[in-house]
Formats: C-alpha cells, sequence, structure tokens
C-alpha cells in the first residue's frame, strides 16, 4: 500500500515537472512582453534595458532553472502587467475561482442526481424524456452561447440578475466570499449555471445509467422478493450503490471545471483566475499563464492521486490490478 | 500671513464640511485596468486619468483642456528661456506633509529618472531652482512656448513620503518588485485610495481636507475593470455601475433608449490614420518584388483618393467620427478650416494606378490593431473592400494590439507595409505631431524625430518647418509655420488621415458630470442623484 | 483489462465515450419503444447533419456572395435586417452584418470552415491515436510507459486550454506570416493535438486485449510481421470504438473551434467561421441587431446537435450489449 502511494506520488511529480517544462517553453516563445510594459513612446534602449532587467536575454535554460526553482517555492515571479507577485495576484482570485466551481459542482451534483435518478425509474414520462433533452442541449450547446443567451434574458431583458462579478463580497482573513451578501448569491446564479451544465448533463447520464444497471442486478431483485419497499430499494440500496462512482467522477472533474471556468469567467467578467489568465494570454503576461498553468495541473494531479488513492483504499481487489494509471 | 493663512483654511474646511448633503457613491468601469500606482510608470491616457484623482500637478487642464494653476498658483516669465511658478499654499499630502518647492524638486528629478515613463513631459534641459518654499524657478536652453502643456499629466509627489518609504525612483514598467509607490499613493488631489486590487477593483474615497471646493458630491468611487463591451454596457443599464467608457458605438441608440442612461458622445483628440511604408526599396509584405509602389505619389494618391471616409463614418462609426484632413484634431490646430480632404475619386485613382505601372492592381498586407481603437478591425475591413475595387488585394492581418504594436513599431523594426495608427499628441500641439508622426527617421542629431512615423515619411522641409515651430513664441507666426509644413506633408500625401473618432461614455440619468476631448474620466467633475 | 476499473479520465470536453467496457457503456439502456423513438430522431439528425454538408459543399452555388472576398462586401449595404422584416432587402434572406457581408452566405462559408477544421482535426487525431496507441498497446514496455504517461500529462489540461496554446505558440512563431489559411491549419492542428489521447487509450485497451488472443499468436508463429499483424487483425477489430469516438469528438472539434474563434484566437474576421461570426455578432446584440448572432448561433447549435444524436445513436447501435 505504501509502495503504491509512493510510486502514484512520484508519478504525479513527474506529471508536474513535465508540465512545468511546457509551460515555461511555451510561454517563453510567446510574444514580446517588453512591448506590453512600455508605451508606444519608449526609446528603443530603454526597451532594450527592460529586456535585460527581466532576464529575457539569459540562455533559455538558465531562465528554465531559475523558473522551477521559484516555482517550487511557490514564486512564480512578478506580473508584466500588475507590477505586482503572481502568487498573490493569483491567491486573490482564486476564493472567486475556487467558489464558482464548487458551487457550480454542487449544482451539478444536485440537479444531475435528481434528474437521473427521476429518468432511470420514470424512464418513459414526459419529464424524464424532456430532461433528456436538456442532457443533450447541455452538451451540444458552447458555453459561451449558454452565458451570452442567460445574460441576455436575465439581466438585460428581465433585469433579475447581475450580469458580470460577484456582487458584494465578505472577506474572511485572506478569503473573499459572496455567499454572504443577497447581491453576491445573486451574482453566482448564472455563472453556477454556465458553468455546472456541463457536468450536470453528464452525471445525469451516469446516475441514470448506473441506476438502471444496479435495478437488474440479482440482490436488487433478492431485496424486493425481501419484501422490501420500492422506496428502500431505490433509495437505501441503488441509490446509495450509485454514488460511489458519481462522486468520483465529479471530482476528477473538478479540476476541469476549474479549467473551464476560463470560458465562463469571460463572459461573466468574474474576477477570477481564469479571467486573469485570459487577459494574461492577450497581454502576453507570462508569469501569470505559467503559473496559472501550473496551479490547474497541481490540482488536477492532486485530485487524480487523492482518489487513486482513496479508491484502493476502498476497494483492495484494486490494489493488485492498478499497476499504472487508466 | 500665517494668520490669514489659518483662516483662509479655516472657511474653506467650512465650505467642504458643508457642501456634501448627502455625499453620494459612484460606480465606474472602464475596458482597461488601473494597474501601477506610481504616477510615472505608465503614459496611458486612462491610467493618467484614473491617477488626476488623487494626485495633481502644477498646472491642469480645465474642462476645455485649457492649461489652468493648479498646484502653482500663477507662473511668469522673466525671460523666454526661463519661467518663475508661484506655488499654493496651504496644500497638504493626503498624509498630512505640507506640499512645498522641495516636493516639485524632488518631482521633477524623479519624472526623469530612469524608468519613469514620462520623460518627455519635462524636458532635459530644464533645470529647476527653489527661490524659497513656494517659489520655484525653471530655467531652460532654448525658449520652450509649450512647456506648461507638456506639464500636464507630470504629477507632484511628496519627497518626505518617497524618501521614507523606499521609493525615491520611479517605478520602471518592468519593475521585478513592485515598490511602495506602485501600491500605495500620497497625492494632494481631491480622492485619496482606500484599497486597490489590481484588474479587479479600486476604491477611490473623498478627501475631505482638499484645498479647493469639490465640485462633486461623492463620497466614494468604485472603479471596476469590465474588458468585455456587451458585458460592460448591460452592467449600466441594469444599474450595476453608474458611469462607464466606453460605449460601442452600435449600443450607443439603445443605452439612450433605455430609460435609466445615455450617452455623452463628442470628437476625441485622437486621430485614427492609415499610413505607407515608402522607406523600403521593396516592400516586405506584396507580390511586387524589386520596388516599392508606395515610392511612386501617384500610388500614395489612388489609395487617398480610393478610401471613402464620409462612408466609413456612417456605415462603421454609425456617424460617431469627424472625418479629417489633417493629422491632429480641430481642436487643437486653430487654422483646421483651411484645409480640405483631396476629392474622392475611385476612377481617378484607377487611372492613376494604371499610369503607375500596376493596371490590375497589387496584393500587399495590412495591419490592424482590433482592441485598441473604436472600431478598428471594422475599419480595416472596409477599407479593405474599398481598395478591392482599384484592383489592390489587400491581406488583412487584424491582431490585438499586444502584437500589433511589437511588429509595427519601433522596436519590432517597422515591420508593415501598410497599416492603421491612432495619435493623441501628448502635449496637444502640433509639435508633438510634426516631431514624431511626420519627422524623418533618420536624423543624426535627433533620433526620437520620426520615432512614431511607421511609413517613413521623411521630407527635410517638414523637418526644417518643425524645429522652427518649437522655438517660435509668437502663436500667429507659429500656426503659420505649422500650417505650411502640414500643406507640404498633404501634397506628398505622405499619409492618409481618416477621422477623429468619437467618445462615448455611458452615464446614469442619476449621474451630472464633464466630457473633455481628451477622453479622461475626470469625475471629481460628477455629481449624482441620492440613489 | 486493469484500466476500465477505475472510472474514466477523460475531460469534460470529451465525455461521452468508454466504449471498452465503463459506465456510458450502459448510458443508454435501451428498451424497443426508447430506441424506436431514438431511430426517428436519429434519422432527423442523419438527414439535418447531411443538409450541413451539402450547404457546406454547394456553399459558392448557394450564396449570393462570397463573404471572404472583400470586392464583393458593399459598405452601403450593411446592417440590413432580415428579408421578411420591415427593412429586410432582396437577396439578403438573413440580413447583412457590420461589412455589408450577407449573413446567409456567411454561415453557408463558416459552416464550409467549420466543418472541415472539424473533420480534419477529427482525422488528424485519429491517426495520430491509433498509431501511438497501436505502438504503446503491442510494442508495451518502455514506449508503452512514455507514451501513456504523455498521454497523461496532457489529460491534465482540457482540450480548449491545450488547443489555445498550440494557437498561441503558433502565433508567436508564425506571426506576421499567419495568414486566415495558415489559421486554418494552426486550427487542425491544435485540435488534432487535443484530441489524440482518447483514440489512443481504446485502441491500447483493444490491442492489450488482442494480442494475447490466440490468432495473434498464431500469426506469429507463421511469421507474419508485427505491423501487418496490427494493421490487417487488431486494428479492424478497433474500429467500432473508434467510429463512435470520432464522432463524438466531431461535434467537440467544432465546438472547439467555435471557443477558440469567439475568444479570439481562431478565424479571423475577414474569413469568419461560425464561431467568429457568433463573436462579430455579439457586439451588435445589445444594438438590436440580433440577426448577425442568431442564425450562425442556430446553425453552429443544430450542427452540434445533430453530430451529438448521430454519435448517440452509433455508439448504442455499435454496442452488441445493448442490442
Amino acid at each position: 500500500m505504501l509502495a503504491f502511494t509512493l510510486r502514484r506520488a512520484l508519478q504525479a511529480i513527474g506529471v508536474m515537472i513535465a508540465v512545468g517544462i511546457i509551460s515555461f517553453s511555451m510561454f517563453r516563445f510567446a510574444g514580446d512582453p517588453v512591448n506590453q510594459i512600455v508605451s508606444i513612446d519608449t526609446s528603443a534602449a530603454e526597451r532594450a534595458s527592460i529586456r535585460q532587467s527581466l532576464g529575457l536575454d539569459d540562455p533559455v535554460l538558465v531562465q528554465f532553472g531559475r523558473y522551477l526553482v521559484n516555482a517550487a517555492q511557490f514564486k512564480f515571479g512578478v506580473s508584466y502587467q500588475f507590477r505586482q507577485p503572481v502568487s498573490t495576484l493569483l491567491m486573490e482570485r482564486m476564493p472567486a475561482t475556487l467558489e464558482l466551481a464548487i458551487c457550480a459542482t454542487v449544482l451539478a451534483m444536485v440537479f444531475g442526481i435528481l434528474m437521473g435518478v427521476y429518468s432511470a425509474l420514470r424512464r418513459d414520462t414526459l419529464l424524464a424524456k424532456l430532461f433528456q433533452a436538456v442532457s443533450l442541449i447541455g452538451i451540444s450547446l458552447p458555453t459561451f452561447l449558454i452565458g451570452i443567451l442567460l445574460i441576455y434574458l436575465f439581466a438585460v431583458t428581465l433585469g433579475w440578475l447581475p450580469s458580470f462579478g460577484r456582487g458584494e463580497v465578505v472577506r474572511l482573513g485572506w478569503w473573499t466570499t459572496g455567499l454572504l451578501t443577497v447581491s453576491g448569491l445573486k451574482a453566482l446564479i448564472m455563472p453556477s449555471i454556465t458553468l455546472g451544465l456541463f457536468q450536470m448533463t453528464l452525471i445525469m447520464r451516469l446516475v441514470r445509467a448506473e441506476m438502471l444497471e444496479v435495478l437488474r442486478t440479482d440482490y436488487i431483485r433478492f431485496a424486493r422478493a425481501r419484501g422490501l419497499t420500492t422506496r428502500a430499494i431505490h433509495f437505501g440500496h441503488a441509490l446509495k450503490n450509485t454514488l460511489v462512482p458519481v462522486i468520483t467522477v465529479a471530482g476528477l472533474q473538478f479540476g476541469s471545471v476549474i479549467a473551464f471556468a476560463i470560458i465562463t469567467e469571460t463572459v461573466f467578467q468574474w474576477p477570477g483566475m481564469g479571467l486573469m489568465f485570459v487577459q494574461a494570454v492577450q497581454n502576453v503576461d507570462i508569469p501569470i499563464m505559467a503559473a496559472y498553468l501550473l496551479m490547474v495541473s497541481l490540482i488536477f494531479v492532486t485530485i487524480n492521486l487523492v482518489v487513486d488513492i482513496l479508491y484502493t483504499i476502498v476497494d483492495p481487489r484494486l490494489r493488485a490490478t492498478i499497476s499504472r494509471p487508466a | 500671513m500665517s494668520v490669514r493663512h489659518h483662516l483662509l483654511a479655516a472657511i474653506s474646511l467650512a465650505i467642504v464640511a458643508t457642501t456634501p448633503v448627502s455625499a453620494q457613491t459612484l460606480r465606474y468601469a472602464n475596458q482597461g485596468e488601473l494597474k501601477s500606482l506610481d504616477p510615472y510608470t505608465l503614459k496611458e491616457t486612462t491610467t493618467i486619468a484614473h491617477h488626476g484623482h488623487v494626485y495633481e500637478g502644477l498646472v491642469a487642464r480645465d474642462k476645455e483642456l485649457k492649461i489652468v494653476p493648479a498646484l502653482a498658483e500663477s507662473w511668469e516669465t522673466l525671460s523666454p528661456t526661463k519661467w518663475r511658478f508661484h506655488l499654493r499654499k496651504g496644500v497638504k499630502f493626503h498624509n498630512g506633509d505640507p506640499f512645498t518647492a522641495d516636493d516639485v524638486l524632488f518631482s521633477a528629478e524623479r519624472v526623469r529618472a530612469k524608468g519613469s515613463n514620462f520623460l518627455s513631459n519635462v524636458p532635459a534641459d530644464a533645470k529647476f531652482s527653489k527661490v524659497d518654499d513656494y517659489t520655484v524657478d525653471v530655467t531652460l536652453d532654448s525658449p520652450n512656448p509649450i512647456l506648461t502643456s507638456q506639464w500636464d499629466g507630470w504629477y507632484i509627489m511628496d519627497k518626505k513620503w518617497c524618501e521614507e518609504n523606499n521609493s525615491i525612483a520611479p517605478t520602471p514598467a518592468a519593475a521585478t518588485t513592485p515598490s511602495f509607490a506602485s501600491l500605495h499613493e500620497n497625492g494632494t488631489g481631491p480622492f485619496m485610495i482606500e484599497s486597490h486590487q489590481p484588474g479587479v477593483k479600486t476604491v477611490f474615497k473623498a478627501n475631505p481636507n482638499w484645498w479647493r471646493k469639490p465640485e462633486h458630491n461623492l463620497k466614494e468611487i468604485i472603479f471596476t475593470p469590465i474588458g468585455s463591451d456587451a458585458t460592460r454596457v448591460a452592467a449600466l443599464l441594469s444599474g450595476e455601475v453608474d458611469v462607464i467608457e466606453p460605449v460601442p458605438i452600435q449600443d450607443i441608440q439603445r443605452v439612450n433608449s433605455s430609460g435609466n442612461a445615455s450617452v455623452m458622445t463628442g470628437p476625441e483628440i485622437r486621430t485614427i490614420f492609415l499610413g505607407m511604408d515608402m522607406a523600403r526599396d521593396e516592400l516586405l509584405y506584396s507580390n511586387i518584388k524589386g520596388k516599392n509602389p508606395f515610392k511612386d505619389i501617384r500610388v500614395r494618391e489612388a489609395f487617398y483618393k480610393t478610401i471613402d471616409v464620409e462612408l466609413i463614418k456612417n456605415r462603421v462609426m454609425r456617424g460617431l467620427s469627424t472625418p479629417s484632413a489633417l493629422m491632429i484634431a480641430p481642436q487643437l490646430y486653430p487654422l483646421f478650416k483651411d484645409f480640405r480632404r483631396p476629392k474622392l475619386d475611385p476612377d481617378g485613382a484607377k487611372k492613376l494606378l494604371a499610369d503607375a505601372g500596376y493596371p490590375d492592381g497589387f496584393e500587399l498586407t495590412m495591419d490592424c490593431p482590433n482592441d485598441r481603437y473604436v472600431n478598428d478591425a471594422a475599419i480595416c475591413q472596409a477599407v479593405v473592400g474599398m481598395l478591392a475595387r482599384i484592383g489592390v488585394k489587400v491581406n488583412l492581418l487584424a491582431q490585438p494590439k499586444a502584437q500589433y504594436f511589437a511588429k509595427v513599431l519601433k522596436p519590432g523594426g517597422y515591420q508593415t507595409s501598410f497599416f492603421l495608427l491612432g495619435w493623441t499628441p501628448a502635449s496637444s500641439d502640433s509639435h508633438n505631431v510634426l516631431h514624431d508622426i511626420l519627422g524623418c527617421r533618420d536624423d543624426p542629431k535627433d533620433s526620437t524625430r520620426g520615432e512614431a512615423s511607421l511609413g517613413g515619411y521623411c521630407n527635410k522641409e517638414v523637418d526644417a518647418l518643425t524645429d522652427k515651430v518649437l522655438v517660435e513664441t509668437d502663436t500667429a507666426k507659429r500656426d503659420q509655420l505649422i500650417k505650411q509644413a502640414y500643406e507640404i506633408v498633404i501634397k506628398d500625401y505622405g499619409y492618409i488621415p481618416l477621422h477623429q473618432q468619437g467618445l462615448a461614455w455611458g452615464v446614469s440619468k442619476k449621474v451630472k458630470l464633464t466630457q473633455r476631448a481628451d477622453n479622461q474620466v475626470l469625475l471629481y467633475w460628477a455629481t449624482k442623484q441620492e440613489d | 483489462m486493469s484500466d476500465a476499473v477505475v472510472p474514466d479520465r477523460t475531460d469534460s470536453n470529451a465525455p461521452s465515450v468508454r466504449p471498452d467496457g465503463g459506465w456510458f457503456r450502459r448510458a443508454f439502456e435501451s428498451d424497443l419503444f426508447y430506441s424506436f423513438r431514438r431511430s426517428r430522431l436519429t434519422m432527423l439528425a442523419a438527414a439535418v447533419t447531411v443538409l450541413f454538408f451539402l450547404l457546406a459543399i454547394f456553399a459558392s452555388v448557394l450564396a449570393v456572395q462570397n463573404p471572404f472576398d472583400p470586392a464583393q462586401l458593399q459598405l452601403m449595404n450593411s446592417r440590413i435586417s432580415p428579408l421578411w422584416t420591415a427593412d429586410g432587402q432582396s437577396p439578403f434572406l438573413l440580413g447583412t452584418d457590420e461589412q455589408g457581408r450577407d449573413v446567409f452566405s456567411a454561415i453557408l462559408y463558416g459552416l464550409r470552415i467549420s466543418l472541415t477544421v472539424g473533420v480534419l482535426g477529427v482525422v488528424l487525431a485519429g491517426v495520430l491515436g491509433i498509431t501511438l496507441g497501436l505502438i504503446a498497446g503491442y510494442v508495451g514496455g518502455a514506449v508503452d510507459s512514455v507514451i501513456m504517461r504523455i498521454a497523461d500529462v496532457q489529460l491534465t489540461f482540457p482540450a480548449i486550454l491545450i488547443a489555445l496554446l498550440v494557437n498561441g505558440v503558433a502565433k508567436s512563431i508564425l506571426g506576421n506570416r499567419l495568414d486566415a489559411m495558415s489559421t486554418l491549419v494552426v486550427l487542425v492542428i491544435a485540435i488534432g493535438l487535443s484530441f489524440w489521447v482518447q483514440y489512443a487509450r481504446t485502441v491500447r485497451g483493444s490491442v492489450m486485449v488482442e494480442k494475447n488472443k490466440d490468432y495473434v499468436a498464431a500469426a506469429q508463429l507463421i511469421g507474419l510481421p508485427a505491423q501487418k499483424i496490427m494493421l490487417r487483425h487488431v486494428l479492424p477489430n478497433t474500429m467500432g470504438p473508434i467510429l463512435v469516438i470520432a464522432t463524438i469528438n466531431l461535434a467537440l472539434a467544432i465546438i472547439t473551434e467555435a471557443t477558440l474563434s469567439f475568444l479570439g484566437s481562431g478565424m479571423p474576421d475577414t474569413m469568419p467561421s461560425l464561431g467568429t461570426l457568433i463573436r462579430i455578432g455579439n457586439n451588435y446584440l445589445f444594438a438590436g441587431e440580433w440577426w448577425i448572432v442568431a442564425f450562425p448561433g442556430l446553425a453552429l447549435a443544430g450542427l452540434i446537435l445533430s453530430i451529438n444524436l448521430l454519435g448517440d445513436w452509433l455508439r448504442d447501435a455499435l454496442n452488441p450489449k445493448l442490442r
């Protein structure tokens, strides 16, 4: 068990180093950061000295080494745009993104499970078919189109919900939350739906399929034979068995929810890491871009690692078979 | 003296205390962000306007862009090369430090130190000396009639505060560690910054001890950058913000008909123009090899006469632009009425091209930003369509400003054959245009001449006139010299000016404010009704 | 088949396929009635998909103008509303945009680009993924480890992020030489590099199963070379799942292209794809010029929806367990 955990942890570190190489080497060559910093009438000599002071003239390998050593200590340098340490900026933006991602995931799970259970148990009803249709639309409409549609409908036409930003936030230590104010909660609704719709679709389909599968198994038949109520069978046994894979998938998906927040945050001008990333790409702000990539990968790799280890604890049969990540 | 001084202070304090009956919170959104708080880091319109709420210069521009006294109460020219400035008394920085001549001398050093982006605001040859605590003399090597015009945007900092906080040197744009001054402010202006989250939110609080009677009735300004056009407009319409800049021109009508906000429009002093590479012997991006078609004046004339600025105004700019014959805005040059654009003549243009040896036209690439000026990419597309009619096939390369400027500006080696650019003369004066855009790039004595001349237009006669313009102190004579220079450029078809784009600020019905033609949103002139 | 035990780790951009026995196989349990309903829907979806392909192929015949040719755009004709509205003008069926570009023509040509990028991207991803999957599965050992580790790293990023990266890097390398045509190529490469992992994993899984079977051993015994065994015998066995992945990835590839173009990293305004049209049109939505965004948006949604329906049906039809 320890050996397995160690091996997986080593693999995770390997992945992170690979991501470090990719993120560094890609962004090192994307655009000229100097031009973004200076204004239109800065002299060429001054530009050269800026270039030098940023270390952009050093050999690439030196730049990479410096980058990796710093990154390991969460030192990502200073943003070219904001003249502030990237780690500070990321910390400032992270609560917004995490809050959005968590709300979207919770929303997706609650509605996904409810809709999935319903459409598994009442397969032929109109509502179940409607859910199926919604789920198909959920994966067929690009995120940005859904966002635009929601804003046009609920913010511009009806004026019910704010069209951008987080509303009023409350500061709790280094964390800022919009969950404690009315305007903050209102601001969360549309972005969470936009971001969560895809996951909801996924979870609904998964729950439906798992439920149908479980309901066909022998032990459910035995339970029925024993005379347990339908309710107890459905929710006490079938759903319970469904939830393990659902929670696993939701956990594994959390990393990509954070990454997908890029689009949602852009559409809703949500002041999170994703919006900062898009702005950084537009402004060729290398330190932010590189740090963002590393952060997302770190979150993703960590979740994968934890899930893998938990899985082997839950299901010892896997220990023998999992020799490499699926 | 000192008694009177205190009395005055007491009176002004009383006025301050009585006027804002109900102080309001104003929410303002701009498409651009406020990055560093150091007023010498970035010379860019929106940033300068933000800093103008907390910092002040010796001079300021009023609502009509005229230079008026600010921290300098008055000034006189003792000789053409010597100016004397009388400083305002009783002014305090936000931390309570008094404002004196030492701060002016310090700021004059700091703004010209390495790392400052405002080097050209204060001439290198200007020597500052302290006469007494409230009098400063400035000595120049040669006469400079536009000295105070250049000073607009140069804000005065507190010497003591900078020294105490290790911020004597300006924060260079490329600073790898943020300086104290880039995260904090200590100005003399009408607002103080309460909190600053770059790229997210900045909160300005009214300065209760400001030396001037405020025209605003605000207790705070909450600034948020909103990059997306649609989101910014939606925020205004739903009342989440009170003021936005800019309103995309296609949304002006909708905002105006919304009932809760309206759009303030007006001509901006930025001139949008097209330029052609006439410096190289062969164009970088064209199918014509071995020669440069733009070296032939007939080709330039043909291009000029093909571009229908009225159509661009009506269709692309929806009426919100002022077609221009000059490379400078009418507000900045009194003789603008003497100039007319050459008549639109696509048929004649086709003939000119044929005469020049291109009866079937030719191909070239056009560089264009797509997030810098009002509808920039759309204008370029329209230009491409117009040129297609005289047989010139243009491949449009429309890019975000970061990539665009990297390519076409001096550090990128002026890599362009045909481009669209916008220019606001920093000094609000023709000399800047003649020197930076219309000057020759290869002047051995003046390396900054023609720095922004991406097309490499060069006529030594223009340069000679430009040098005379700089030292001429007689306004009427000076305007005539400028006129001669502009006439030469037009005769050469050196550039194709298109228009001055329009300003469009979205303002809630609850808010009244003044719009200035340089597009600085200055909320110390704003009043807001009660919510 | 250890792979099947841990739930699938595909990113959210590539959700719906797990042909080698995950939960997706069961996702569309169907009784007869349901599958009947489905097949009617499928027929409709197939018809719509074919229609879209035909529209794209015959765009130049059907369109009233070539929206990519600036000489054919008249600024005078800009912002005309659709034909049936009060201000409509012939021949602009769905109205025109800011540049006087006919929206209907622009959709036809945009479809052409979206489908070209989508199909080529999926083909590239398929070739790349299948090749690497075959090699990994058949050779095994260190080669397998390296390939699958790369796949792991790649899976750390959602496809859209990878596509953004590839696109950004290409832009900075090509820079000045990046015209509309090369942007198209870059998009194809970006999508190809974003979607190969699924093919590789599927093929590898199948190869690992197949290579221990008797017929492969027999083939090896009679001295057939490895490539031949893989291409002639092992590969055909994986064709079903690959077809399913390809269909669903086509929809995802089209979404990815549209998203890139929407974010401004895709096709330029002078040669717009559906995503570019939506980005441009979105600016005019508040101005009441809804047709500039609405019709391209509908076309995109309709296209993806029908391809997705086809993909769902294909997955069920090719899955013997559900038949």
